[in-house]
């Protein structure tokens, strides 16, 4: 299995003991080199996607040993950095060439993959059904189609189930992963628990008794003449059908969805919470970061994403701001003279008034925002050994470059 | 077009973070403010809609939270429950317990039960004429779809029973653009445009609704016209600032980083607008809404948005 990174882990497993809380000192340089899975997680829209390909670019650049990256919806531009353009769910290398064009010299491989749901569904059937008869009649099940391509939740499984997958093959020394945006951040960690509960529940049973004997059976009896009423009993019949194929993956499932579960709490797999400053989607992160602490799964990091540069929360410099917005019209009127000097058209004072007033309050309104997030930063409950922040680029992040600026941040 | 506050049935979606609730609530608020009788209701069950209200938490029950505003959480079990009661006339309260476990259990294979159960109830608020106007703050994009095309998703699979002939009414009033629309809330930045975009064409090609109009929420203001940039510009070079740091008495110097970085956000943000308004057809309005330089969320922001929003209306 890998080995190319054996010797820094010795190293690094010096820290202090994986479930306990630390003060937010550690780094991501050492909490990578500890673990073999980094599960990235959070709240919709403050950048997960990005952070997770910024740490799994990072491990390759300065770690070694090959890191893939298991991405679930990235932008066109960053799969484009990535090498994932039009290649889904296969893994694939990203060029060293990519690297090099880049300025870079990565010490190991960075391998990316993008998660394709319904292509990992087929596949997790095809594993699993017991002969070819059944897993094409599956795959043929209109039911089957609507639950591999919308069901919410079956994104959720797929991805970790597709983890699991690739960890197993042992060709990786890391894998980063991103996790699918879900209605509920806990949803994913519950997926394979409720999956098995789904194949065990005796209510699947009793949709798959056949049609006649339901109706002679007092237990069962109810139920089914008000599911009639409402489903229709069509309807009904295809759905116990589906659920007959399905029963013959039953032991393959469960069986499975607990090694996934297992592998979830195992130590060499750690938590990344990504989230921004703001309240809403902190108080999710927060929330999010407790339940993974009373599940005793590791919570290795917490990343706040764009956050607004510190300099922006200085008393000084709020003063300047305040006298150059009170005292625009007398500023203006003393710089005139040296700006026109530079260009005659640099010196009109009304428009010299303007901008100072613009830049005043400009400064003054971010302030606001800035402080604000400070003091949302200094009140979080819970953290993990580390507790890195991004400042907000005033780019955006669309290639190697840019993914080791952002790595750059979170790192040491 | 049907004007917006003139609708029946409003779906707010967007990608997760661009501040879909804000805008689900202010758009409520508006509404009521302009004398409708509004239902704002909350599918995700986050809990987060009455707080943009500073109202106690809501449950499925409606509640009159501001004058001609009530608020709802969707509990698509209590939804079952109304419904059979509605329909059925089963002698529910002993019964619900193993039946909506049931339910649940085929919801969780058969695509579309559970959504049918929320848009069902909304549907109805409608059908009753209940409310002039119907917010709902919808699941993010990667789930409206789904939502919206359940009834016709059922429709296909269930050839037969009550939920077919129910699915019938339910299509004509998602279908009708004068009663039903769909808003996209999004921010100017890369995936949340991508995302719209490709949310208005799954729109178009797998539901009946329609695309009434994009949000675009947190728009940063434009610091300097253009020859404005030039004067900030020469500013920004040694002499003038020491002349302005002299003047004030301190170093003005993070002052007018703030200004570059503002300058710049609003620039690599705009790139994003002009493929927004490129992607979405054009006869959809785009309505913007600025960004909120505030200390923290509650029913001042939510007004403030609202004004904005009545504002980009012509109110």
């Amino acid at each position: 299995m890998a080995t190319g990174r054996s010797t820094q882990r010795a190293g690094s497993r010096m820290g202090p003991p994986a479930d306990s809380p630390g003060d937010g000192s550690g780094s991501l340089d050492g909490l990578l080199a500890a673990k073999e899975i980094v599960i990235a997680c959070g709240p919709g829209g403050v950048g997960k996607t990005t952070t997770a390909a910024a740490a799994g670019v990072m491990a390759a650049l300065r770690q070694g040993g090959k890191v893939l990256v298991l991405t679930v919806d990235p932008a066109k531009r960053l799969a484009n950095a990535l090498g994932l353009e039009g290649i889904g769910n296969t893994e694939s290398r990203v060029p060293d060439e990519a690297f090099r064009s880049a300025g870079l010299k990565p010490r190991g491989e960075l391998w990316a993959a993008m998660l394709d749901t319904k292509e990992s569904w087929d596949a997790l059937i095809r594993r699993h059904a017991p002969d070819l008869q059944t897993r094409d009649a599956i795959l043929a099940n209109p039911l089957y189609k609507n639950i591999s391509g919308r069901f919410v939740q079956s994104h959720d499984y797929i991805a970790m189930e597709r983890l699991y997958e690739i960890h197993s093959d042992g060709k990786y020394d890391l894998i980063v992963v991103d996790t699918p945006p879900t209605r509920n951040a806990l949803d994913f960690l519950d997926a394979p628990q409720r999956l098995a509960d789904f194949f065990s529940s005796r209510l699947l049973r009793w949709l798959i008794v056949p049609y006649r004997s339901r109706l002679v059976n007092v237990a069962t009896r109810p139920f089914y003449q008000v599911a009639d009423r409402i489903l229709g009993t069509q309807f009904l019949a295809d759905i116990s059908e589906f659920f007959v194929l399905f029963q013959s993956m039953h032991d393959g499932f469960v069986e499975r969805a607990g090694a996934v579960q297992r592998l979830l709490s195992d130590r060499r797999t750690t938590f990344m919470v990504v989230s921004t400053l703001e309240g809403v989607p902190l108080r999710e992160a927060e929330f999010f970061a407790q339940e993974l602490t009373s599940r005793h799964l590791h919570l290795g990091a917490i990343v706040l994403n764009k956050v607004l540069p510190a300099y922006l929360q200085g008393s000084a410099a709020a003063t300047v701001a305040q006298a150059m917005k009170d005292r625009a019209e007398e500023l203006a009127n003393s710089l005139a003279p040296t700006l026109g000097s530079v260009d005659t058209t640099l010196g009109d004072v009304a428009q010299i008034r303007r901008v100072l007033t613009e830049v005043a309050e400009s400064f003054l309104n971010f302030r606001v925002v800035a402080l604000r997030e400070a003091e949302e930063k200094s009140q979080l409950g819970t953290v993990p050994e580390v507790l890195a922040t991004v400042p907000f680029f005033d780019t955006d992040i669309y290639d190697l470059a840019g993914l080791v600026r952002l790595g750059e941040q979170i790192w040491d | 077009m049907t004007a917006l506050l003139d609708l029946e049935l409003v779906f707010v979606t967007g990608k997760g973070g661009v501040g879909k609730t804000t805008v689900a609530s202010a758009m409520a608020l508006l509404a009521s403010q302009r004398g409708k009788r509004v239902l704002v209701c909350e599918v995700d069950a986050k809990g987060d809609v009455s707080g943009f209200y500073e109202a106690p938490p809501t449950g499925f029950a409606e509640k009159e939270i501001l004058p001609g505003l009530f608020a709802m959480t969707m509990d698509t079990e209590a939804s079952l429950r109304e419904y059979l009661k509605l329909h059925l006339r089963i002698p529910v309260v002993g019964r619900i317990g193993p039946l909506a476990k049931a339910f649940d259990f085929v919801a969780t294979a058969a695509p579309g039960v559970r959504e049918i159960l929320t848009v069902g109830k909304l549907c109805f608020e409608v059908r009753e004429r209940n409310y002039d106007l119907v917010v709902v703050d919808a699941p993010a994009s990667g789930h409206i779809i789904g939502q919206l095309a359940a009834p016709q998703a059922i429709n296909d699979l269930v050839k037969v029973g009550l939920i077919r002939s129910q699915t019938d009414w339910m299509l004509d009033i998602l279908s009708d653009a004068s009663k039903t629309g769909l808003i996209a809330v999004c921010t100017p930045e890369e995936m949340p445009v991508n995302e719209t975009i490709e949310l208005a064409v799954r729109v178009k090609q797998e539901t009946t609704v329609q695309l009434s109009a994009v949000v675009v929420n947190r728009v940063l203001p434009e610091l300097f016209g253009r020859h404005e940039e030039v004067v900030f510009d020469a500013l920004t070079t040694a002499g003038p600032t020491e002349d302005l740091a002299e003047l004030v008495g301190g170093d003005p110097a993070p002052v007018l980083q703030a200004a570059r970085l503002a300058v710049t956000m609003r620039r690599t943000r705009s790139t994003h607008l002009e493929r927004l308004r490129e992607g979405i057809d054009p006869t959809v309005p785009l309505l913007y809404l600025p960004y909120l330089f505030t200390r923290s969320h509650g029913l001042r922001t939510t007004r403030q948005v609202a004004a904005s929003l009545g504002e980009e209306l012509g109110y």
